[in-house]
């Protein structure tokens, strides 16, 4: 089978997962970690696929574009896939052993997987669209599965950040869709590639432009429009909060790459891009300074997701006239990586102390490193990502956009640079110092399954270990330069 | 279609969309916000309609075929919405006792 059928198993072996899941509760647990063993593999393989070929495409049911819908995979595809398949694979882990054991099936976990299933099935559909017009279904897909994943919680304030989250989801996508429309009506195209070459700098791509753009800041909760993340992010269990804040966000960061570097090009100016660069800095300050006044550990975290969201929007400025494009990208799509891990780290550990500890307010975390070493250690691990310091993959990243930033003379972003690894090592610190202090008992309150102590911990030498190894993405993303598709 | 016809169609799907977007934004009551976004997406769908019946000819299918496949996540996301908004109610009432007492 060649490499490029795979395109339609990445998202078909999570949707049947789903199905099974649903109709069968008693496989759901079964279903759901054949499923997420399969994914790493598939996910390799196109991954293999895209660096001998540059780009797989799949035309559906045989139909090419315009008329039909086309899957593609290219260099950033291949990375987000394998990161939806690493950290979901190990989220489906630190799942399976925090629910009760088996014979117990409680009300949540009856829902949890086939949710987590259509949610990893909507990713991986997102990050091999070649189509506008499917991504605004794969946006609806994935949007619905968080959604519903955060109300899982079950909790008053589970279901009041669920129903708000909708509600943004909800009218981001319509201004996306809406924005597709116009394009649509401009150009008659909604294959990616093809409307590279016919959108022009006329008003209605221009208009097409903000509502796309509109739309998907709101999704990626780029600050100001950060407000629902928070809430829902910290209220969800700890699996699903690792999820969202690890991968779903990204989704609508990936289209507005696409975008922006691919058909809307021409129709982005320096003003946009610097602006763009500028809303990613607020959000760095902003949801640093936040993060480092919460009282309570999930909530820290959520805040630390809105300012890494912040980084990432850097590299729209940072990329976009930098000479070596694909240096800059490299180290944006690193920082993506060492983010995805780290947090999905953090948020795990997170849940194995609100399961030890009945709470996780700050200071409930104290004696943390003696009741659960291995979750304080993967806390720690993932801050040293998070903060930026070298070897972890969170410090190349940092390093590969202050080069590429430095070379055009745009030392301002430096500055953002830094000062928000400052501000993360406050909150680091600030989650750290408690759980350093002995506790008067050896046993934490509640005991925790050692599969989700390791599955956090996993995680977190992940994100410092890809600082060893970030020249695989770097070559993911060179493979497929000049191929049309790729940013 | 005349191409006056279809841009009224134009005008009144984008009205109706601005509309609906506001009324998202602005209104507190759930049931008010889903009912929003509902006119917000009728306002898109609108748009499309009328986008596939300018020209010559017989319509332009691809816009038809996006708006099936909008109608249906309508529905889906409609769907969730009431199921949320009706938790919500039920969980709101016993919050506000816990804050009288």
């Amino acid at each position: 089978m060649s490499p490029d059928r795979l395109l339609f198993l990445l998202p078909l072996v999570p949707l049947l997962a789903a199905v099974v899941a649903f109709v069968a509760p008693g496989w759901s647990r079964r279903a759901g970690l054949a499923a997420a063993t399969a994914m790493p593999p598939l996910a390799l393989w196109t991954a293999m696929g895209v660096l001998e070929s540059g780009m797989l495409s799949l035309p559906l049911g045989g139909w090419t574009a315009p008329l039909g819908i086309a899957l593609r995979a290219d260099g950033l595809s291949a990375v987000m896939v394998l990161a939806v398949a690493v950290v979901g694979f190990f989220i489906s882990l630190h799942a399976a052993a925090s629910f009760p054991g088996a014979g117990v099936q409680t009300h949540r976990e009856r829902f949890f997987w086939p949710l987590w299933l259509l949610l990893l099935a909507g990713l991986n559909a997102l990050f091999v669209s070649g189509d506008v017009f499917n991504l605004y279904v794969c946006l609806e897909i994935t949007g619905i599965a968080a959604v519903s994943l955060v109300a899982t919680a079950g909790s008053p304030d589970a279901i009041r950040a669920a129903l708000r989250y909708l509600f943004v989801s909800l009218s981001g996508s319509l201004f996306y869709l809406m924005g597709v429309a116009i394009l649509y009506g401009g150009t008659g195209v909604l294959d990616l590639v093809l409307l590279v070459e016919v959108v022009a700098g006329d008003p209605p791509a221009i208009i097409a432009c903000l509502l796309m753009t509109g739309g998907l800041m709101m999704k990626t909760a780029l600050f100001p429009m950060h407000f629902w993340l928070p809430p829902a992010h910290s209220s969800a269990p700890a699996p699903v909060s690792a999820a969202l804040s690890a991968l779903v966000v990204k989704g609508g960061l990936y289209i507005l790459l696409r975008l922006w570097f691919g058909p809307f090009a021409d129709l982005v100016g320096d003003g946009a891009i610097q602006w763009i660069g500028g809303l990613g800095a607020a959000a760095i300050v902003w949801g640093s300074w936040q993060a480092i006044h919460q009282p309570r550990l999930k909530l820290v975290v959520a805040y630390s997701t809105v300012a890494q969201l912040g980084y990432l929007f850097l590299l729209f400025p940072i990329a976009w006239s930098a000479a070596d494009r694909t240096a800059a990208f490299t180290g944006g799509v690193v920082l993506l990586l060492s983010h995805a891990t780290a947090k999905a780290a953090v948020f795990l550990a997170a849940g194995n102390v609100l399961a030890a500890v009945g709470n996780d307010r700050v200071p409930s975390l104290c004696g943390l490193s003696r009741w659960l070493p291995v979750s304080a250690f993967a806390m720690g691990l993932a801050g040293v990502a998070l903060i930026g310091l070298p070897p972890s993959a969170g410090f190349i990243g940092k390093w590969l956009l202050v080069v590429a930033a430095l070379e055009q003379g745009q030392w301002w972003w430096v500055a953002v640079l830094l000062l928000g690894s400052v501000l993360a090592a406050v909150y680091i610190i600030r989650l750290l110092g408690p759980a350093f202090v002995m506790p008067d008992s050896d046993q934490p309150p509640n005991p925790v399954s050692r599969i989700a102590e390791w599955t956090a911990f996993a995680l977190a030498a992940l994100s410092v270990l890809l600082g060893f190894v970030a020249i695989w993405p770097a070559r993911l993303l060179a493979a497929s330069v000049g191929s049309g598709f790729s940013p | 279609m005349t191409g006056s016809t279809v841009d009224l169609f134009l005008l009144v799907g984008a009205a109706l969309f601005a509309l609906g977007a506001a009324g998202v934004f602005r209104e507190v009551e759930a049931l008010r916000r889903i009912i929003a976004v509902n006119v917000m997406g009728s306002g898109v769908f609108l748009v499309l309609v009328a986008i596939a019946a300018r020209g010559e000819g017989p319509p332009d299918p691809v816009p038809h075929a996006m708006v099936l496949t909008g109608i249906v996540v309508a529905v889906c996301a409609t769907a969730v919405a009431l199921a949320l908004a009706d938790l919500s109610r039920r969980h709101g009432s016993s919050a506000d006792d816990k804050a009288d007492r």
